[in-house]
């Protein structure tokens, strides 16, 4: 009960998802049920002459053909839900199915409905359509030329919003005695949740109410979009989103699926039911990064850094996703200054249109972006003027007193003890002793890497406020009901949809500990906008710093009543009465007290309450938090490269981070290995490759390379705890440290192993192809 | 689509008769045809084994065989692996080891848990993390099944040690 908060706890979702009952869209089965499939555009950019669906209607066990000309007039325009301030944003018409154009190779021509999976998938080979095709452009800095093709007629020049902010002049450029110049390019990822995407539709046409089952990390934002597509009143909408096997970001968007899915179930008056294949999502579900970065960083010879500024243009793809214009602008700029005291700052971002997939959120989102560059432009700088990266580092975080701390973006992190998470990581993977070991090895012609980052991370998002001036176009609060049941058992509610990250257990754990009940009392219901009064969702690691401080704020508002009602119980005044785990007793005399089941029961019977205090035990609170939350750590890594075969080994990989307080360190540290993972995906193996023509090359798990358990050793992972000064749990989010940090200290590994070949940087992903061509031409130069 | 065709097949411990496509994966079969939607699926192209069940005893691919190649034969899916009360060691060292975070491919890496155990009983982290060549999870980082595996690989092997005991009737003389 007391002190459940910080302990490991066994996950409370497991028995479920361990057994095989689980619930993922996929699985719902309902009678009468027909399926769905997409006939997607083949080519990246064409226009549509004819779309011929009369075999496709009589192929057997068709129930309906739908074009993107059938639903003119029917279904909205799938929405752009995030529009930067100033930036000239063009949200250009998507249309769930494309009416005259289509603009990526998966965009949806039309949907057959069928009896069975396998019926709708034969007829979806029978349409036939005729394209005029177009030439299409799939780099973003090529769609800004003057003769690039054009994807969208109110969308000159395929710009689709201009962004900037901060304060780096080209004075403090000028002025500085070292300036290091670096392009980047941060490749396409595809985020490859292990669960495709899926959409279940049931309409009841009695009650006129339309229950969708959906893989989303925000069922109350995809309620309030359908809604407004499909014309629907939001209350006769119920979205359900129980089990949401992984998400990384690519679940947020509304998609045109989705969308056909609830028109399908409405129009046809029978349950619906579409799954994406693998095939699909990586065609169709929205992919991550694709930015390129040039990036000026000023600093003074003795390894002050003074300025950093960015060129950002980032590929969108052919439409803008949901969240995605907030990435490269808001989520990216904002954190570009990272963990250091650099006084000018400034980002100048392009958002592209492309004959490609949509981009959009992907762990981490904008932010492993930003500290990616910074880190390694800190590596290039401390390597420009002779110093050790690590000393570099320490002599410009933030120090612990600096906290509050305003940076050069307008942020102010509200806490952190950089040099201690920093010295931890040091000390565990021994780092002066390395820096010998890699001297010797050096000597020995073997190539030794070590790679350092110290981050902060901007999350738990976040104050509405500053949402609704960010150009976010909804709020970022969060809502949570705590129910005491007669019996003492509690439900809670929460808002935020956890898809993966264990927050039934964890916020059980909060609630425990509060409320003095025991975790196995305690209930935890998400992922159902009929049972929950509203919810934001779960990305950009807000569901603890956010979600759980609803709980938290809900929790006392159960103690408050229930002390009323204690102090009437026990026959004193309510100031006399304290409430200490679980039970509320009187101050002096200990002896006298009601347990908080007691005191539930009689706040259900009634019988005798207080004057003015209405019966039952619940509490709801709505919290917006004061500030985001700013998680800060090191990771350091140690590789080996065999110079013969470019191959990439990890030796060590430890990691400290700071979430602020850890409710349940297990699950802590399994977000970090998670999270380390994805980011080495990126370092060293994981690319979208898109031809000229705008075929995505990598297109299954065949030709795209997702780390295997076999590629890793063992991480190191420890924690260091500075509590988040600006909300009642102390705690900050740990879902997207690891993705953010791994990256950059990969990277700056593999770059520091081939220093001796005078290689300063290499586009990821470092495969061994790219390593050993880079030591080969590294050799000829010398 | 051609003629439908008379399978049975023991699923699970339990006989049953279907009438199926020849072109119906052993997937679908179990998951839409019999309700049993432990099994996922998550590519087409047999790399991320979350559809691995025991196909006669051996850990397979339910998206790369037909229904029709199971005629006459055994499946074990996750529901049959164990049920809470009466955990698999394997099911056990997951929730015990945090093996799992959305739990999508879990069954499909538990079965390949199974099939590597029956193979390897002893198997060193290195052999595990080998034994996981045919499973891609993007939660957990893996270094948490690692550990679920050689929970379970310890459990299976006391086991075995304390039946061996018994069976040689020293048991309880010490």
């Amino acid at each position: 009960m007391a002190n459940v908060f910080g302990t490991t706890v066994k996950r409370r979702e497991d028995p479920r998802l361990i057994t095989g009952n689980g619930q993922y869209a996929d699985d719902v089965q309902l009678q009468g049920m027909l399926y769905a499939s997409i006939l997607r555009s083949p080519h990246a950019h064409a226009k549509i002459v004819s779309i011929d669906t009369a075999k496709a209607k009589q192929s057997p066990g068709v129930v309906a053909v739908f074009t993107g000309q059938d639903l003119l007039g029917k279904v909205g325009l799938i929405p752009t839900a995030w529009l930067p301030p100033e930036s000239d944003i063009k949200t250009t018409a998507h249309h769930a199915l494309a009416v005259d154009k289509v603009r990526y190779v998966g965009d949806g021509v039309a949907m057959v409905v069928a009896e069975s999976r396998y019926a709708a998938r034969d007829a979806v080979d029978l349409i036939e359509v005729k394209y005029e095709v177009l030439p299409a452009v799939v780099d973003q800095e090529a769609a800004m030329q003057a003769q690039a093709p054009v994807l969208h007629d109110d969308a000159p020049g395929n710009v689709a919003f201009h962004w900037q902010a901060g304060n780096a002049a080209d004075e403090v450029f000028e002025q500085a005695e070292v300036v290091v110049r670096q392009r980047f390019r941060q490749q396409r990822l595809i985020p490859n949740a292990m669960e495709p995407r899926s959409a279940v539709g049931q309409y009841n046409a009695g009650t006129g109410e339309l229950t969708m089952w959906l893989t989303s990390q925000n069922p109350h934002i995809h309620r309030f979009l359908l809604s407004g597509i499909l014309g629907m009143a939001e209350h006769k909408i119920r979205v359900l989103s129980v089990d949401v096997g992984g998400g990384f970001g690519s679940k947020i968007a509304c998609y045109p699926d989705e969308v056909l899915v609830g028109y399908a179930a409405k129009t046809l008056g029978r349950p619906v039911k579409w799954t994406e294949d693998r095939r699909e999502n990586f065609l169709i579900t929205t992919h991550g990064r694709d930015m390129t970065l040039d990036v000026e960083f000023a600093g003074k010879k003795d390894g002050t850094f003074t300025a950093i500024r960015v060129k950002n243009v980032a590929n969108m793809g052919a439409y803008l996703s949901t969240a995605a214009p907030g990435v490269p602008t808001i989520l990216f700029g904002l954190i570009v200054p990272g963990a250091y005291k650099i006084p000018y700052a400034g980002v100048d971002v392009y958002g592209v249109f492309t004959n490609t997939t949509p981009t959009d959120a992907y762990r981490g989102a904008g932010r492993p972006e930003a500290t990616y560059l910074l880190e390694r432009m800190v590596d290039l700088f401390a390597r420009e003027i002779g110093m050790d990266p690590v000393e570099a580092r320490k002599k410009n975080l933030i120090q612990n007193h600096e906290f509050p701390y305003n940076t050069a973006m307008g942020l102010e992190y509200d806490s952190g003890n950089y040099e201690l998470a920093l010295g931890k990581a040091l000390d565990m993977v021994g780092y002066d002793q390395l820096r010998e070991e890699q001297a010797k090895l050096r000597s020995q012609g073997r190539l030794l890497g070590i790679g350092v980052t110290t981050y902060v991370e901007i999350c738990g998002l976040g104050p509405s406020q500053v949402a609704g001036a960010v150009g976010f176009q909804g709020g970022l609060w969060e809502s949570a009901t705590v129910r005491v049941h007669p019996t003492g058992k509690v439900t809670v509610f929460t808002g935020a949809s956890p898809h993966g990250q264990g927050e039934e257990t964890t916020f059980a754990q909060i609630v425990a500990e509060r409320l003095g009940v025991a975790v196995d009392d305690i209930e935890v219901v998400h992922g159902d906008t009929d049972r929950i009064a509203m919810g934001w969702g779960t990305y950009g690691s807000r569901t603890t710093p956010v979600g759980g401080n609803a709980i938290a704020i809900a929790v006392d508002k159960v103690i408050e009543k229930a002390k009323k009602i204690a102090a009437h119980m026990l026959e004193v005044a309510e100031e006399d009465v304290e409430f200490q785990d679980g039970s509320f007793q009187v101050k002096g005399a200990p002896s006298r007290k009601a347990s908080i089941q007691e005191v539930t029961l009689q706040a259900y019977l009634a019988w005798n309450l207080p004057a003015g205090v209405e019966p039952a035990l619940e509490g709801t609170a709505f919290y917006d938090p004061a500030n985001f939350v700013y998680p800060f750590g090191t990771h350091i890594c140690v590789v080996e490269i065999d110079k013969d075969t470019g191959e990439t080994k990890i030796l060590r990989y430890v990691a400290v981070d700071d979430c602020g307080r850890v409710i349940n360190p297990m699950i802590a540290e399994g977000q970090v290995h998670g999270g380390i993972v994805q980011g080495i995906g990126q370092a060293l193996w994981e690319g979208a490759v898109y031809d000229d023509q705008g075929q995505l090359v990598t297109g299954t798990f065949m030709d795209y390379a997702m780390p295997k358990a076999r590629f890793f050793n063992n991480f190191e992972t420890a924690f260091t705890e500075t509590p988040a000064p600006r909300n009642p749990l102390g705690v900050k989010g740990i879902g997207e440290t690891g993705t953010i940090a791994s990256t950059p200290t990969v990277v700056n590994a593999v770059i520091d192993a081939l220093s001796p070949y005078q290689i300063k940087d290499l586009d990821m992903p470092m495969t061994p192809e790219r390593v050993w061509q880079a030591i080969h031409k590294g050799r000829d130069a010398q | 689509m051609s003629e439908k065709q008379q399978i049975r097949i023991t699923v699970n411990g339990i006989e049953k008769q279907l009438e199926v496509e020849p072109r119906l994966l052993l997937v679908h079969a179990l998951r839409d045809e019999l309700g049993l939607t432990g099994t996922h699926i998550g590519c087409d192209t047999s790399q991320c084994g979350a559809c691995t069940v025991l196909l006669g005893g051996e850990a397979v691919k339910s998206c790369t065989v037909l229904a029709v190649q199971a005629d006459g034969m055994g499946v074990t899916t996750v529901e049959g692996l164990g049920q809470m009360g009466n955990l698999h060691p394997v099911q056990e060292g997951f929730w015990e080891k945090h093996g799992l975070q959305c739990g999508y491919c879990t069954p499909g890496v538990m079965m390949t848990a199974v099939g590597l155990l029956q193979q390897n009983p002893n198997p060193t982290e290195e052999e595990i993390r080998e034994g996981l060549e045919g499973v891609i999870c993007r939660c957990t980082g893996y270094q948490n099944i690692v550990r679920a595996v050689q929970y379970a690989a310890d459990r299976m092997n006391s086991a075995n040690s304390e039946a061996e005991v018994a069976a040689s009737g020293s048991g309880d003389q010490k």
